[in-house]
């Protein structure tokens, strides 16, 4: 007995514009195999080339969806009516086909994996040759962020960095080798990009980024990533995607924690929704003053990346609106909300914000270099000093594990958290140099120390650093 | 806003001779023209989508429906299945014929992209409104080609009966892949 399957009305013209077809069969795959060879016109719209259905044909039995039955394995009962019920989607992200650059033969043997990936596939691979990104700083976060995306074969990078590599970068900025010591950052990452990935296209920008040269700089591109290791660039780059309506793919790392979210889409919050203000300046060690673990810009730099490709493909639900928080320690990854902030200066509905503001002065940094104190002395006028017979106290205010690398013999460690508490260990009366790695944390100490009544103390300028340079070079520097 | 529609937005013109004589006249009265922009306008900056009703490429009627989609309305447009049988029924009811779709791109040209191009039924007429900053601006009318490599622009008149006709777009073919 045969079974009646209702055609819509985009599929009539194939069956003669009746609006069902009577076939016989066991099951839905029997009944639609037999209804194509009739009207051989429907197959290429209910089925791929490879003979599955298409995603968008839904196949009711009676009333009931056959992805919830047994798909097209659906038994039929004679009686029972099968309907073709057409979904009807669309959407006007994805670039339009002809404007994506073509992958050669060789390109998809690359990518093949990529390509296997339905999220990804042809389409996803040319929208990721087609993309334009910009990594802010070629360093901790920038180096895993820029191998993957070369790796990844997205079209065009462009990195923003000024530094030179320096030995102490090489724990975790993989992105530079040993040979590389002392070169510029930007041509160590263009050799080592190239050497991964020669079809994608470098683009270096070797200036300090401010708010003179960071708008014709990111508007180049589509996508920013904000690598960076302060706070007057992050909110730099915050404003300026703001401004230029780009997302900010936003990462940092401090000791064994960090942080991920995506910035500054039009929906989403930016970077001062979340924090609206900067730490003072001084109390948020940089990672230089307050250590990184190596391996967690790599994590943090992987996470980067991977929201940059979800984007750039379209796949997934980005990190906008969340921010990660990544305990290295404890090895836990936890989530938190953030809000668009309508009053937020930059991004909310009635912004004071429109152009870039100085960012230096924003965060309390001062740009003249710090004046020279009467209370300064030298490494070499200390040498002279101890020399000629004084005998200072010399205080160090640094942390412990510095201590533990280097040191001027015979000084008394106080870390500078505990100064407050162990003052009364000190004698105001007697001569003091404070010292600690270079010089700016001790400043404090000789302001706090003056301000309790110690009348002679000094700052040793350049810290402990200039003092290995320039007096004991036979102790390790950091 | 003016129920003239514009240009097929930087569409790739085809000088095939062929191709030219598979596009169809597309006609939609400055009504259902106007409702169609004002949905678009209204849904910004989402996507919305609807039934075209009508018979022989003559647009009579449209029917707003909701966009479904979990994929992010900004970028995509889905008719819920049961929403597609209403409309089917509506059409029977009326004695009128599902023509087809309407949806809306917002910040994108009125061109079919290659999603809309894989998720496209044949016969349907597709409109698409692009929305720019808010404002509705060019409003295009496309085909599947049998093959499903690409699709046809039609022409789309925006006309009340009995006054003359107003044309926008030429023949234009986005080839598939």
């Amino acid at each position: 007995m045969a079974n009646k399957i209702l055609i819509p009305t985009p599929l009539r013209p194939y069956t003669e514009r009746r609006d069902s077809v009577e076939v016989e069969g066991r099951t839905v795959g029997e009944l639609l195999g037999k209804l194509t060879n009739r009207h051989e016109g429907l197959r290429r719209h209910l089925f791929t080339d490879e003979g599955r259905l298409r995603t968008f044909v839904n196949v009711y039995v009676n009333d009931e969806d056959i992805r919830y039955l047994q798909k097209e394995q659906t038994p039929v009962e004679p009686g029972d009516v099968v309907s073709i019920v057409p979904s009807v989607a669309g959407g006007g992200d994805t670039e339009t086909v002809e404007s994506l650059p073509a992958l050669t033969n060789e390109e998809i043997r690359r990518y093949s994996r990529h390509l296997l990936l339905p999220e990804v596939g042809i389409e996803g691979q040319r929208k990721l040759k087609a993309a334009r990104v910009l990594c802010i700083g070629a360093g901790g976060l920038g180096s895993p962020v820029a191998m993957y995306l070369a790796a990844a074969g997205v079209g065009t990078l462009g990195l923003v960095d000024f530094d030179t590599v320096d030995v102490s970068n090489l724990q975790r900025q993989i992105l530079h080798t040993t040979h590389e010591v002392g070169r510029s950052k930007l041509e160590s990452a263009r050799r080592r990009l190239n050497a991964l990935n020669p079809d994608v296209r470098i683009e270096t920008h070797e200036v300090v980024l401010s708010s003179a040269n960071a708008l014709p700089i990111l508007e180049q591109y589509e996508y920013v990533i904000d690598g960076t290791d302060n706070f007057p660039t992050r909110y730099l780059v915050n404003d300026a995607c703001v401004l230029l309506g780009k997302p900010n793919i936003y990462g940092s790392v401090f000791r064994f924690e960090g942080q991920a979210s995506v910035f500054a889409t039009r929906e989403g919050p930016c970077y001062r929704c979340l924090y609206p203000e900067p730490p003072p300046p001084g109390l948020v060690p940089s990672c230089a003053e307050g250590g990184v673990l190596g391996v967690l810009p790599g994590l943090i730099g992987t996470i980067q990346a991977t929201e940059t490709i979800k984007l750039i493909i379209g796949a997934g639900t980005p990190l906008v609106g969340r921010l990660l928080l990544f305990d290295a320690l404890a090895m836990r990854l936890r989530e938190v909300k953030l809000r668009k902030d309508p009053d937020c200066p930059v991004c909310g509905t009635n912004p004071t914000i429109r152009e870039l503001i100085d960012y230096e002065q924003f965060c309390g940094i001062s740009h003249e270099p710090a004046a020279v104190s009467e209370h300064d002395m030298t490494p070499r006028e200390l040498k002279a000093w101890l020399d000629g017979g004084a005998q200072p106290l010399l205080l160090d205010v640094r942390e412990p594990q510095e201590y533990a690398i280097n040191r001027i013999p015979g000084a008394f460690l106080v870390p500078m958290s505990d100064l407050p508490r162990r003052v009364v260990e000190l004698d105001a009366a007697r001569p003091t140099v404070v010292y600690c790695k270079v010089g700016e944390r001790s400043a404090r100490a000789v302001e706090f120390l003056r301000g309790l009544g110690f009348h002679d103390v000094r700052n040793l300028t350049g810290g402990v650093r200039r003092w290995v340079d320039e007096i004991d070079p036979s102790q390790p520097s950091y | 806003m003016g129920a003239e529609a514009e240009g097929a937005g930087g569409a790739s013109r085809t000088a095939d001779p062929a191709e030219a004589a598979e596009a169809r006249r597309v006609v939609v009265p400055p009504g259902v023209a106007n409702a169609i922009r004002l949905h678009a306008a209204e849904a910004y900056p989402n996507e919305c989508c609807g039934a075209l009703f009508g018979n022989d490429a003559v647009i009579t009627e449209m029917l707003r429906l909701p966009n479904v989609t979990d994929e992010g309305p900004r970028r995509r447009f889905l008719v819920l299945p049961a929403d597609y049988r209403a409309a089917e029924a509506h059409a029977s009811e009326t004695g009128a014929e599902l023509a087809g779709f309407y949806h809306s791109h917002p910040d994108h040209p009125a061109r079919p992209s290659r999603y809309d191009l894989d998720h496209a039924w044949p016969f349907f007429i597709y409109v698409i409104v692009s929305v720019r900053n808010g404002e509705p601006r060019d409003m295009t009318s496309w085909r599947l080609r049998d093959d499903r490599s690409a699709f046809v622009a039609d022409v789309l008149i925006v006309q009340e009966a009995g006054i003359g006709t107003r044309e926008s777009g030429e023949t234009a073919s986005v080839p598939g892949s």
